[in-house]
């Protein structure tokens, strides 16, 4: 007896290899989707706004006069709010992970937390801004400052580095975790000295994807009521600042037609720190992913 | 080997707190030659108290071109008062105006009993000023040729929803259906139109945030038809056929021009406001200084920005309220 039936292996075998390739054509189809709108988004952005990207553009503040028109009180403004937002978006985020991953005892209430924690992912930022008027702008009376923001910001990228550095965290090997403690190091000198160093790469992968989320926000911004027309850069963390996807929602807003051409200048500026932002990202996550 | 890369992440979150300094170091010459600005206006100016506070304004997206104007104008002269203007619309702009967050309110309509009696309670008195005169712009495709006016009533049948077709408004136009764009709750232009073409009905129509959206849809939408301030207008003019409006008080239809709005001929003409907080005027000095520049230079700001200048008359006037202050 043959084990292999040969006559209805060659019956359905063309049939296989037919639905093997419509499922090839089908895939590449949706990669394709994908890609050439991201293309036309960007060639059409580029063709657009080029030619707007001059010295003047980065060293004159915004204007309701196409030609003077610039980013500077919003790209200072932007790196200020993610200078403020990320110390405290890190420490906060970190310690969460550490402590729930670390320290935390087992049980129904830290399963809790860290569902919710997870959820917190998913809350659309306009609730954060809510969240943020209320507590930052008005109750803590900060008003529309870098710290109002910056704390709005951490609040809302936090669950997402808790997560990634959780997962960080936890792949770190029992096994080193066990031996550092078998040495008789305490919980802090393993988490110093063992558990960071070694997931400290998909932190840091996670705090930089979160941070590029935080800078093209918006929604929060708004909620907050952070001004656009402003001529001024803040000096302190209490004062009042201009972000660059605030400067483009209002920029596109405007009648005249040039200033579609000046915005698209100004995503192009911001598609530049994301992607340099990724890029580090995806640097970290390959040099240092191969530990154990 | 695991220190190293220990510091190489340190390093990396470092960066951030780096960037912020270079922003930060960024700006102290530019720190240096304002200041230097500051000396040479004192000496040219007679403004001795070179006011250096901060003025605080938000409201409507429609006044914001026309006050972004007269900010520019005005830092250049005094670059030591640091003005904020947001523009989260004109209802967005009370709520903080009322909340006492904002000096003044910018507002495409006038104040609501609602907001007045917010106001109230909040203890906050408050003066208004007119800016600038604009012309609500009804709009259809240039490839419309049946429209060549509206009334109010007809307005109303294609807002409230009631007519579904060209044929519906007035008998003799085709029997296309119609798409109306409308700015929507956000703005003041909306309130404005519903309080003077809707008596206080809803508006019913395709409503959006952005009004580009809306001069670009009539652009491209051979039925359908739109309404938005008239710096809109002015800059799409080629793209989009403006429609003679026909009020109450009108014998016959007004085309939206300078001088009909200006006049008031035209129906659909409207005041911009500012609301200046009383408290703010009489012991912000800066800000009394702010709102002075802005009255002065509201009219040629309003034209730049494409709207139509206050007339001499009423320009007095504004300048009498403000000197009440002083």
């Amino acid at each position: 007896m043959e084990l292999i039936n040969k006559e209805q292996v060659s019956k359905k075998l063309s049939g296989r290899l037919m639905v093997n390739k419509v499922m090839k054509f089908i895939f590449l189809l949706c990669t394709l989707v994908g890609l050439v709108v991201l293309a036309t988004l960007l060639i059409d952005t580029i063709l657009d706004g080029w030619r707007y990207l001059t010295v003047d553009f980065f060293t004159n503040f915004s204007s309701s006069r196409p030609d003077n028109a610039g980013i500077r009180g919003a790209i200072i403004g932007t790196l200020w709010l993610m200078a403020t937002t990320a110390p405290i978006a890190i420490i906060l985020s970190v310690g969460t992970a550490l402590y729930l991953e670390e320290y935390a005892p087992k049980n129904k209430l830290v399963d809790f937390v860290k569902i919710n924690i997870s959820n917190l992912a998913g809350v659309p930022s306009v609730v954060f801004g809510l969240l943020g008027l209320t507590l930052f702008v008005r109750m803590a009376g900060l008003g529309n400052s870098v710290l109002a923001a910056a704390l709005t910001m951490s609040l809302m990228i936090l669950p997402v580095i808790v997560v990634a550095s959780q997962e960080a965290i936890r792949s770190v090997p029992g096994s080193i975790r066990e031996a550092s403690i078998g040495m008789g190091a305490t919980k802090w000198q393993t988490i110093t000295r063992i558990i960071l160093p070694a997931s400290i790469p998909g932190i840091i992968t996670g705090i930089i994807l979160a941070l590029s989320r935080a800078i093209g926000e918006t929604a929060p911004l708004v909620i907050i009521g952070i001004p656009t027309i402003l001529l001024f850069t803040p000096t302190g963390v209490l004062d009042t600042f201009s972000a660059l996807p605030m400067q483009i929602f209002s920029w596109v807003k405007l009648p005249n037609p040039e200033f579609q051409s000046i915005t698209a200048a100004a995503i192009l500026v911001l598609l530049f720190i994301l992607f340099l932002m990724n890029s580090v990202a995806i640097y970290i996550r390959n040099k240092y992913s191969k530990r154990f | 080997m695991k220190k190293s890369m220990f510091m190489a992440a340190l390093l990396m979150s470092l960066m951030f707190i780096l960037a912020a300094c270079g922003g930060g170091s960024a700006e102290d010459p530019t720190d240096e030659s304002t200041e230097a600005n500051t000396e040479g206006s004192e000496t040219s100016s007679d403004e001795e108290a070179s006011a250096s506070g901060s003025v605080s304004g938000d409201g409507s997206s429609t006044v914001a071109p026309i006050l972004e104007l007269i900010n520019e104008d005005f830092n250049a002269e005094n670059p030591d008062v640091q003005v904020s203007i947001g523009v989260s619309g004109t209802g967005g702009g009370f709520e903080k105006f009322v909340a006492g967050e904002t000096d003044f309110q910018n507002a495409s309509r006038e104040i609501k009993e609602e907001e007045i009696t917010a106001l109230e309670d909040a203890g906050i008195e408050y003066t208004e000023f007119k800016v600038a005169n604009d012309g609500l712009t009804v709009a259809v495709n240039t490839e419309n040729d049946f429209v060549d006016y509206l009334t109010f009533e007809e307005l109303q049948t294609i807002y409230s929803g009631e007519a579904t077709t060209w044929s519906d408004v007035r008998a003799d136009f085709p029997d296309e259906e119609i798409t109306a764009y409308a700015p929507d709750q956000s703005h003041g232009t909306h309130d404005f139109f519903k309080e003077a073409v809707m008596e206080d009905g809803d508006i019913t129509a395709e409503l959006n945030q952005d009004t580009n959206v809306i001069s670009q849809s009539v652009t491209s939408d051979v039925n359908s038809i739109g309404f938005f301030g008239y710096n809109f207008y002015m800059v799409n003019e080629d793209n989009l056929k403006g429609v003679p409006v026909q009020g109450p008080d009108n014998d016959e239809p007004v085309e939206v021009t300078e001088e009909t709005v200006m006049s008031y001929d035209y129906p659909l003409a409207r005041p911009l406001f500012v609301y200046a907080k009383n408290e703010s005027l009489e012991s912000n000095e800066s800000f009394m200084q702010f709102m002075e520049f802005t009255i002065d230079n509201a009219s040629s700001a309003a034209e730049e920005a494409g709207y139509v200048a206050l007339t001499e008359e009423e320009m007095q006037e504004q300048v009498d309220k403000l000197s009440e202050f002083q």
